[in-house]
């Protein structure tokens, strides 16, 4: 193919992308646009109804995502992606509605939320992009930061303990729990498409580069050199026990679905107990709708 | 030293943490102060700084550790923008009537939705009834003398209340400025020691903080909590003279600007006032005789102070950085007209809504608001109170 003929290609996921918002934000070597390429090849291949999905971001370079899928789409606050998506789903229980956010916004600021919704097992699916930092904000110390790593406000290194976010989901009551990286593309795909196909609080961890704010902080060179980490330090193992899922700085990243079990969802158990406690007056909410 | 150096607003805010050195310092990031919070990490990890840095995971949680930190007896302060500011909304309804001396600096910033991370003063005004002393500043030279006065006024035994510092996102606290900046011994002389009242961690006088107080008490607690602003205005004064004393700065209620003999005045607050002094220098050599009226502390509000400076006025004209729904007029606007009502020869007075979410007001805005209070003048009636510069309808 000649030079100008592959200019004038166009993108293979343009169909869900709002094109008039391209260029985006985000920085060369981010793989931020990377998880959104395996979100679209799992829409792609699971044959969702576009109709009938809704994407939730918070706010952060990850929020972003919101405002570039030409889905129906919302970008909430800062931390509040899921109570908001929580409301998406209970009007609407036939829609797929799908958090898609970073580390700080999840598990920092909107922690809370997070292990609420797996506690009650909302049947949403969130997408984690945790780049180990609040990117958007230029680098600060998040939850999700491994000791020792340096931020902007740990500019020695972080000293806190950091979350190990598929075990807080899991311990929380999460019904499915993977965990890959940026370098995993199909991986990801694969999940999503999983998640796609089940009930429940799914929560999908994508460890992904920030090349501009974490890896030049750390010294840790481009997306390339980060992506040679995933490839040389990651593990798949399926099942792991989530206890043991701990990230050190620059240490091992064991990745893979870790849980994936079946359990009645906040509106299953919400019409089994009115059914039960009201009888017959009780009409059952979001049934029909499967 | 004092020293002339160039720094930013946010850097001019973190210069006076550095020589303050309070006990306590509790932030979350958020744009367009994330600076500051940043600096003070820097300064206490190079072991310039010997108070503790805490991040948190929310600004909810940034001012929980503030009043806990303030309560156990600590000099404190915190640092935030728009949305981080109104998460810490319940908190500082606490603060204050626990009358904890907090010192914030607010980085103004427009509220979501939608989603706009540049200046205007929804923040701030969405907070004035949560009884914290609010103080804006026009440049950066301003947020630095305001942040440091501001723990002397919150920390006076009449007044124990928490003070915030305003300045404008972006146009101050990104903007580079020559600065003065005072010698960390006499910065810290003028603060002074801190001696808190009934810290929880004097041990040997055991007290419970925020107990339960039902119909019985409450209104007569709620009605002694306001004491303490206001009592402010003699302190928040004498500080302004003080600080003008020693540093050559000297600080009122409000800045006039070629008021002397004036007949139309722009009311406006911030970094607009810069602008603004621009186009009233313009006006003034065009013979027209326009001032400007600059309001420097917003809570307690100076009613009688302003009133008597615009009483004798043809046209004034607020500008506010801020809407309120539903009201009257903006803030600013509503508190000097309400202040104007017991004179029986008053100003004809208008509200322009201008800049939110950061845009620009010029020196060709003023200008046009002048010509605007002089038809006003002339014919003696108000077309329209309220309406708004720069703004595509
Ligand atoms: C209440 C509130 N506090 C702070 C902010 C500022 N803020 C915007 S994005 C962000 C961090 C984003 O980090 P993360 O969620 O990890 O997303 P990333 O940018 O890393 O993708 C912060 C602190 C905000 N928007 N709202
Ligand atoms: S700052 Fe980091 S996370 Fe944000 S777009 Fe750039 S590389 Fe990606
Ligand atoms: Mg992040």
């Amino acid at each position: 193919m000649k030079k100008e003929d592959r200019l004038e290609e166009k993108n293979p996921i343009e169909n869900l992308l709002r094109m008039d918002r391209i260029p985006h934000i985000w920085c060369p070597g981010c793989g931020i646009g990377t998880v959104v390429t395996s979100f679209a090849e799992a829409l792609h291949k699971s044959e969702i109804d576009l109709d009938k999905i809704a994407i939730v971001s918070g706010i952060g370079c990850t929020g972003r995502v919101a405002g570039y899928v030409k889905l129906d789409s919302f970008h909430t606050t800062h931390g509040r992606a899921i109570p908001f998506a929580t409301g998406l789903k209970l009007a609407h229980p036939e829609l797929k509605v799908v958090v898609f956010s970073g580390d700080g916004d999840i598990a920092g600021i909107g922690g809370n939320h997070f292990i609420h919704a797996a506690r009650r097992n909302m049947d949403i699916m969130v997408i984690c992009v945790n780049n180990f930092n609040y990117a958007m904000t230029g680098g600060q110390v998040a939850a999700t930061t491994p000791k020792d790593a340096n931020a902007s406000t740990a500019p020695y290194g972080n000293f806190e303990y950091s979350f190990s976010l598929p075990y807080l989901a899991e311990a929380a009551g999460a019904t499915y729990v993977a965990r890959w990286t940026a370098l995993h593309l199909r991986r990801v795909t694969k999940s999503i498409q999983e998640a796609f196909n089940r009930r429940g609080f799914s929560f999908i961890e994508v460890i992904t580069p920030c090349v501009t704010l974490y890896a030049r902080r750390n010294r840790l060179g481009d997306g390339l050199n980060l992506l040679k980490y995933y490839y040389e330090k990651s593990e798949i193992q399926h099942g792991a026990d989530t206890r043991t899922l701990d990230i050190s700085y620059q240490g091992k990243l064991i990745v893979g679905k870790f849980v994936d079990k079946e359990k009645p969802t906040f509106l299953d158990c919400m019409n089994e107990h009115l059914a039960k406690v009201l009888g017959e007056k009780y009409q059952l909410y979001g049934e029909n709708n499967d | 030293m004092s020293a002339l150096k160039t720094l930013n607003g946010n850097q001019s805010i973190a210069e006076a943490v550095r020589q303050i050195d309070p006990d306590v310092l509790a932030a979350y990031p958020i744009t367009p102060s994330t600076a500051i919070v940043e600096t003070i990490a820097k300064f206490k990890a190079d072991g310039m700084i010997t108070g503790e840095f805490v991040c948190p995971e929310s600004e909810h949680s940034a001012m929980s550790v503030c009043i806990g930190a303030a309560s156990a007896g600590g000099r404190v302060m915190t640092a935030t923008a728009s949305q981080g500011l109104a998460l810490m909304w319940e908190m500082l309804y606490i603060a204050a009537g626990l009358r904890l001396p907090i010192v914030a600096a607010i980085v103004n910033r427009s509220m979501s939705a939608p989603i706009n991370i540049h200046g205007d003063h929804s923040d701030t005004m969405g907070a004035r009834d949560s009884g914290w002393i609010q103080i804006y500043s026009e440049n950066c030279q301003e947020a630095y003398d305001n942040f440091i006065q501001a723990f002397r006024i919150a920390e006076h035994l009449d007044v124990r209340t928490p003070v915030l510092v305003g300045l404008d996102g972006f146009i101050i606290s990104h903007s580079m400025e020559v600065i003065q900046v005072e010698d960390d011994d006499e910065v810290k002389k003028f603060v002074g020691e801190y001696m808190p009242l009934y810290p929880l961690l004097d041990t040997s006088n055991k007290m419970t903080v925020g107990p339960i107080d039902f119909t019985d008490y409450y209104f007569e607690h709620k009605r002694s909590q306001l004491e303490g602003i206001e009592n402010s205005p003699p302190v928040i004064e004498a500080v302004g003279k003080e600080f003008g004393q020693k540093f050559g700065r000297e600080y009122g209620f409000f800045e006039e600007y070629r008021m002397d003999d004036a007949e139309l005045c722009i009311v406006v607050m911030s970094s607009a006032a810069g602008t603004c002094k621009d186009a009233i220098d313009e006006l003034r050599s065009e013979g027209k005789k326009v001032g400007l009226l600059k309001p420097r502390v917003f809570r307690p509000f100076p009613h009688k102070k302003i009133a008597e400076a615009l009483k004798e006025m043809k046209a004034v004209a607020v500008l506010d950085r801020c809407s309120s729904p539903g009201a009257f007029g903006a803030p600013l606007f509503t508190e000097i007209r309400s202040g104007l009502y017991d004179y029986a020869e008053r100003p004809r007075i208008v509200n322009y809504v201008y800049g939110l979410g950061g845009r620009d007001i010029k020196v060709e805005h003023f200008k046009e608001v002048a010509s605007k209070l002089e038809k006003i003048a002339e014919t003696g009636t108000v077309e329209e109170i309220y309406s708004y510069i720069n703004l595509r309808e």
